[in-house]
This record gives C-alpha cells, structure tokens and sequence, in this order.
C-alpha cells in the first residue's frame, strides 16, 4: 500500500511539475531587430583563413571585409577595404590602396602591415601564426610577394599572370583578420575572432549558437539588426519544424519537398538565387563506350534534365547548358541551348557507334556538399539510359569514401561518376577539371581524361589575360568546344533557396551563396 | 567488494587500449582522409600533401598513434582538425549533454518500465495486463526518430507548447527550467523503447516469483496482498531486472545517436557521426574512449548494485 501511494503522489507530482513547465512560460518569439538564422551545421572555426564551407562564409561575411567584394547581386568585384587599385602591363603586380580611418573590432588600426600579416600567414608555412590547416590557401598560391609600399598602399607580386586574383580576394579566404587578436589567441582565434565588418563577434556557445552584434562604427553604415543569433541545425526535417514553429526567423537551404508548403503559406517569404554551381557527370573518355564522342553525346540526349530539375529536385535547380554556370554571367555563352531531351536521337547515335545493350559502372554517392539528391537523381538517370538499351549498374559511396575512389580517376573502376562544383570564379572549374594537365596523374580532377589542346590553349589564355572582355570571349569560345566534344553529361544549376519569416525586410540571396545582413532590418 | 571493483577498473586498461588501436587502425583504412574532407573539392594531391603536413599526418602511422598515446598520457586529448579546438573541451561538453538525456530517459523507463511490469503481472490477463502490453508493444515496436518528429510536429508546431530542438533556448532563457523544457521531448522519446524492455522482463520475472514456495508462504501467514508482492515478490524480481536496466543504460546512451539528431540535441552522439564522416579521427578517439569507458562503468554498477540486492551473490 505504502508503495502504491507514493508512487501516485509522486507521478501526480511528476505530471504537475511537466504541465506547469508545459504552460508556465509561453514559447518566446524570437526578439525584435534580432536575427535568428537555422544553420545547416556548426561552424567549423570563425577564421576565415581556416574554413572551407559555405555554412561558414554565412558568418563570416558579416564579421569581416576583404579588399574587395562582389558588387551586390553579382560575382564582378567592387571595392570594400581597398579603394581602388593598379594592375601592372603584364598582369604580375597588384597595388592597392586602402581605405582610411578603419579599426579592426579589437581597436587596432586597419592598415598595410594588417594586410601583409594576413596573406603572409597563409601562404608561408614556416610563418610563426600559421597553426591549424589553410584550405582556401591555394587560391593565392600565385602569389610571389606581398608588401606594405607605405602604411596605406599594399603591393602583391606574383609569380605569373593569374586573372581570377581579385576574384579569389573577395573570397572567403580573403577576409582580413585583425593582426593584433591573432597574436593575442593564437590557436584560439579561431574562436574569438576580430574583424573589420559590420558584426563584431560576442559569443560562440558550442553546438548552440554563435551571436554576432551590431558594429555601430562600421565604415560601409552600422546595420539596422541589433545582433545575429547563428543555430546550427543538421537535421533538415527539423529545421522546418523550427521555421515553422517560429524558433528561427531565416532558414536556407530548404528542401526541395518543403518549399511548396512555405511558398503557401503568407507567413513566410521564399527566395531562390541560382549559383556559380553545375551538378554533371564525368564520363570516362580514357576506355570504354563513352572513349566514343558519339556515344557521349547519346547520353546527354538520353537523359531528361527538365524532369529531373523540376520532379527529382522540385524546382531547386535549373537545367545546365554547358560547363560554365549562367550565374557568371559576363563568361556564359547564351547562344548554347541545353541537350534536348531526345531518346530517338540518342537511339540512333548508340546503334551508329555500335553499342546497343553496352554495360556502363556509373558511380553514386549519399551526399556531400552541393550533390543535391544524389541517389533519387542517379536512379532516374539510369532508368533514362535503361530506356535508349544501356545496361547501368549503380555503385553507391559514402561522400568521403566517394571523392576517394572518383578523384585518382575512373579508369579500370566506371564509366561514369556524379559530381557537383560551386566555384567562385568560371576560371576554377574548366581549369582543374578539363585539362589535359589537369588529368589526376597530373595532380587534377579531370578524372574522366578529356584532352582538347584547343581546350587547353582557351583556358591558359584566359587565365593569364586581364582583360575581362578578352577573358569573356576565350570562356565562350571554350564552352562551345566542350559542350560539342561533351566529356561530361550537364545536368543542372542548383538554386540556392532561403525562407525568412513575414517580419524580416531587405533579405536577400547572392549568386556568391555569401548571406549578406548587412541592410537586414527585423520588425 | 572493493578489491573487486579495482579489479574489474583495472581489466579496462587494456579493452580501452585495444579498442584506440582499433578505432584508429579503421579510421586508417577507410577510403578518404581529413585532408579530403576539409578541402572537399579541392583536394590535389598537392593542397592534400599540405594540409596532411598541417596536420602531422605525414608522418607514418605507428609513429601518429605513439604521438597520440603519448599526448593522452600527458592528458592532452589533442585537437580536432574540423572543429579547431581541443578534442577534451568538445567531448566533455558533449558527453555531458549526452549524460543528462540519457540519465533523465533512463530514470523515466526504469520508473514506468517496473510499474507497467509490476501491474501487469499482478493482473495476469486481465484488461489492465492486456492493456498495458498493448501499450508496450506499440512502444517497442515504434521508431524512436519517428516518434521524435511526431511528438515535434504535435508539441512544437502545432500547439507550441514544447522548444522543437536544442537544449537551450536561444535567446535569454538558460536556467533549469529551460533545459528541463528543452529535455521533455527527447527524453521520452528516448525512454519509450527502453521502458518496454523492461517492462516487459518485469513481467516475466514477476510471474516467476509470484509462483515460488515462499510467496505462498508470505500469503498464508495472512500477509495483506499489496505486502507480499512490494516487499517479497518485487524485491526478489528486481534481481534479475537490475542487469537489464544496466544493458538498458548502454541502449540508451546508443540510442541517443538518433534521438540527438532529431532533437538537435548535442550530444556525444551527433558528435560522433559527423566525427567519422569528416575523418576526424583525433575527435573520434576520444569521443569512442569516453563513451567505451562509460558503458564499462555502467554494467560495472548495475553489476555491483545486483550483488548488493542479492545474497547470493555475495561471495
């Protein structure tokens, strides 16, 4: 009896105790002018110097400033920390002069030694402060020499003519860091950062949030939000759940089968903003069918892209043309229409080389960063080529294991693999993937061996001029050659996607994938 | 018993040893490496045989492991390439996070477990018993993660009455009964499962008991109904429960794998799964040490709490 009773009053008690915590308290809202974002995951550090992830780059943006920026809405560089700047005749010297009266969030002063820190630290390995890993190190691997000519004029060197230079400083990698905290933290900077931008840091909490808050001396204007709360959310089912049940006010990267229920739904607002990013598959020109063009471009006829963009991803993504994505728009050539949809056609060219039932190993992965849906599109396609009489066996890979088995090569191992790129320049694609110096014996990621000596020319010579309307032209004239010789099946254009709450203003999405808040107010 | 005990800590010197040298011995083999998973795409062998210098893992790998049990002796647990901080500071604050799930879950299904099996044994057959292993059957049967989305959509998204995920909320908010907020879903979703285990081998071992000599013994001495079952009966079935509930304690740590994403939740689990998908292998030696160690202390317990309740075992 003793026992019963007070296991009752102690369940009752129990019940009272979740009810009053059920009711006690109203579930907040999030606060005015504070922004609460649902991240995709933690960040990996608040360095831009150590990172690699566009989950990242989503902080860092609004912390730091590079010498220069992506004007708003495009990928063409404008002026941030510097003002303006020089190019030497043959394209080997950068002179930048920087912007006046600009302190770093820890108070010390924005200037030429602040600069040559920065890229000093990167690049040297033997450099006292270069602790931890530099992924985005390469970008300025071309990079000779980097001096301070007087406290306000900065001076880089490089070792050849490299166009894409001022494209790769407005990168992620580009951010200048404060000297003085990285001297004051060492390893630990990565966690109590200082920059120059419109955020200062205030808090990182583990696997809770990183808060941000307003810079009232920020030199482009102090924004309108008080703070930024950052949450790291993996899981993409609960993320809806928070959206819609108000614990965040911004949610990217939605899922394909939720942003029908947000665009319904006056609460909320959906924005898209198609990226520098081509989802594709790299067919092995080195053995096999696809050594064949023909029997390349059979494959491109043969699979439906406008299903798979608008079934598979639901919108999400746009059908591609060729190798270089529209979102650059000043290299894209727009006279190339996307392979049509063409199973007769592409009928006809197998027989015509021969290969009618041919056996093809075509490599899939789980995920990874820009693969969108990988394994629902990889069975589609193969029911497309099923359907022209091609055998596709699929082999599917965990993202880690998958880049360790198709970047040595796919020769000996498949006649096709998935792979996705979002660069931040129409140079770094074609550059490390197309080339025949670029094939994986040769330390690239030309894993399915194209080799096209006019393709090679192209792109050298694009690389290394400095005019942009020069560059243009050698990009389009390349993208004409490579969508005819077809080394890779195009798939489609990832649209980047976010969902913001009826009460956020002025929010918008970039073709750099960066998420700017600075002019972001919050009712 | 104490000599006992050290014994038993002692013969985990070795599991644990083992299991580094097995953990990092898989971690070697498996396809792709941190360098590969920090630089994702960008990986040439040129910027990988960078970042492995970076990293110190150009170094064979005898020489890596020696390196690391060297540090550890020295208590430093080294630090993880992906998150840039120590490897202690991040296992600790999620084993605790962990901890304080796991412990809440298996303190409600030991609770619930024993009186549904108490109650059901005790009306054998009857609509309550019937009832009751309705219930747990449903319990057992039930995805724990798909619970845990429903009980999201029902109290979260529709009646906002409960925080969807996290374990604080994210702005002020922080104290206790924040986090006992935050805890409510996850760890009944975590407890169902659990709590129909042992429901269940309640049950069974009640029935057993309540059959024995000595109960009839109890009965026929007059004892009132409610005193042969709580002071004979049960105590006498707790015996054989207890080893479950300590099998239970390592279920429910396993478990929380899920349960922690689901709920965002961060906890030792979550940690782990992306420790290992991003070759993290500093993070996941430690993350697997701490979690390995703490399964041994729990059977350790259960074990020692069972010779406690039975005479037995004394000896």
């Amino acid at each position: 009896m003793k026992f019963t009773r007070r296991a009752f009053t102690g369940l009752v008690l129990g019940a009272a105790t979740a009810l009053g915590l059920v009711s006690g308290q109203a579930m907040a809202q999030t606060p005015p002018n504070v922004l609460v974002v649902g991240q995709i995951a933690e960040p990996q550090s608040l360095d831009p110097q150590h990172v690699s992830a566009v989950n990242d780059f989503r902080i860092l943006m609004n912390v730091y400033d590079g010498l220069v920026r992506y004007k708003d809405g495009t990928l063409e560089v404008e002026p941030s920390l510097a003002t303006d700047w020089t190019i030497s005749e043959d394209g080997t010297e950068y002179t930048f002069n920087l912007r006046e009266g600009v302190s770093f969030h820890d108070g010390s002063p924005f200037n030429a030694e602040a600069v040559v820190f920065n890229f000093e630290r990167m690049i040297q390995e033997d450099h006292p402060y270069h602790t931890g890993t530099f992924p985005l190190a390469f970008y300025f691997s071309a990079i000779d020499t980097v001096e301070a000519v007087d406290d306000m004029t900065v001076k880089f060197k490089l070792n050849e003519p490299f166009a894409p230079f001022l494209s790769n400083l407005a990168y992620a990698a580009g951010l200048i860091v404060s000297k003085a905290a990285v001297e004051e933290h060492g390893e630990d900077f990565d966690r109590n950062p200082s920059g120059t931008g419109a955020f200062t840091f205030a808090e990182w909490q583990s696997n809770t949030r990183v808060v941000v808050e307003r810079n009232p001396d920020y030199w482009d204007g102090a924004p309108p939000l008080e703070a930024i709360v950052y949450r790291p959310i993996t899981d993409a089912n609960t993320r809806v759940a928070e959206m819609l049940s108000g614990g965040i006010d911004v949610m990217v990267e939605v899922p394909p089968d939720n942003v029908s229920t947000f665009k319904q739904d006056a609460s909320f607002t959906v924005y898209e903003q198609a990226g520098p990013h081509l989802w594709f598959l790299i067919l092995n020109a080195k053995e096999g069918p696809f050594a064949n063009k023909a029997m390349r471009q059979a494959v491109n006829y043969a699979v439906d892209k406008q299903s798979l963009v608008e079934n598979v991803l639901q919108g999400t993504a746009a059908v591609a043309s060729g190798p270089t994505p529209s979102a650059f728009n000043w290299a894209y050539n727009e006279d190339l229409e996307p392979y049509p949809y063409d199973p007769d056609k592409a009928r006809e060219l197998i027989a015509e080389a021969g290969m009618e039932g041919a056996e093809l190993t075509f490599y899939v992965t789980e995920g990874g960063s820009g693969m969108l849906d990988p394994i629902a599109m990889g069975t589609a396609i193969q029911a497309d080529l099923n359907e022209v009489g091609l055998n596709v066996s699929i082999e599917t890979y965990e993202w880690n294991t998958f880049l360790g088995v198709v970047n040595p090569g796919l020769e000996g191992k498949a006649d096709m693999a998935e792979m996705a790129w979002m660069t931040n320049s129409p140079d770094t694609l074609p550059y490390l993937a197309l080339r025949t110096e670029a094939w994986p014996d040769k330390g690239g990621f030309n894993s399915g061996y194209y080799s096209n000596p006019e393709v090679d020319d192209l792109l050298q010579k694009a690389r290394t001029s400095t005019d942009q309307a020069e560059r243009a032209d050698l990009y389009k004239q390349m993208q004409e050659i490579v969508y005819e010789d077809a080394p890779w099946l195009f798939v489609a254009n990832w649209k980047q996607n976010a969902v913001t709450s009826a009460r956020v203003e002025n929010f918008k999405l970039q073709p750099s994938f960066f998420l700017m808040l600075q002019k972001v107010s919050k009712q | 018993m104490a000599g006992y005990i050290v014994k038993r800590l002692l013969a985990m010197i070795p599991v644990l040893i083992g299991l580094s040298i097995i953990v990092f011995l898989i971690m070697a083999m498996i396809p792709g490496d941190p360098a590969q998973a920090i630089l994702g795409n960008f990986a040439t062998p040129e910027n990988v045989a960078r970042v492995n210098r970076e990293l110190g893992l150009d170094k064979p790998l005898p020489q890596q492991y020696l390196i690391w049990v060297t540090n550890l002796l020295q208590g430093d647990f080294g630090r993880s390439y992906i998150l840039n901080r120590p490897v202690l500071d991040e296992v600790l604050e999620r084993f605790s996070a962990t901890l304080i799930l796991a412990g809440t879950s298996l303190v409600l299904c030991s609770i619930f477990g024993l009186l549904a099996g108490i109650v059901s044994a005790v009306r054998q057959f009857g609509w309550i018993d019937r009832t009751v292993t309705f219930f747990v059957l449903i319990g057992i049967s039930m995805p724990s993660f798909w619970l845990g989305l429903l009980l999201i959509l029902v109290f979260a998204v529709q009646w906002r009455v409960l925080p969807a995920s996290g374990m604080f909320a994210i702005y002020g908010g922080g104290d206790l009964l924040d986090l006992a907020r935050h805890l409510i879903l996850p760890a009944l979703t975590l407890a169902v499962v659990a709590t129909g285990v042992i429901a269940r081998l309640t049950r069974a071992s009640m029935l057993e008991v309540l059959r024995q000599d000595y109960v009839r013994t109890a009965r026929a001495k007059g004892l009132s109904e409610r005193k042969v079952i709580y002071r004979h009966a049960f105590k006498a079935a707790l015996v054989s429960v207890i080893p479950v509930i300590g099998i239970q304690a390592g279920f429910v740590l396993g478990g929380a794998v899920y349960i922690e994403t689901v709920f965002q939740w961060p906890g030792i689990g979550a940690m782990l799964v992306k420790a290992i998908s991003t070759r993290d292998i500093l993070l996941v030696q430690g993350g697997v040490l701490v979690v390995a160690a703490s399964y041994v202390l729990f059977n350790l317990i259960a074990d020692v709490v069972q010779s406690l309740l039975d005479p037995r075992l004394k000896s």
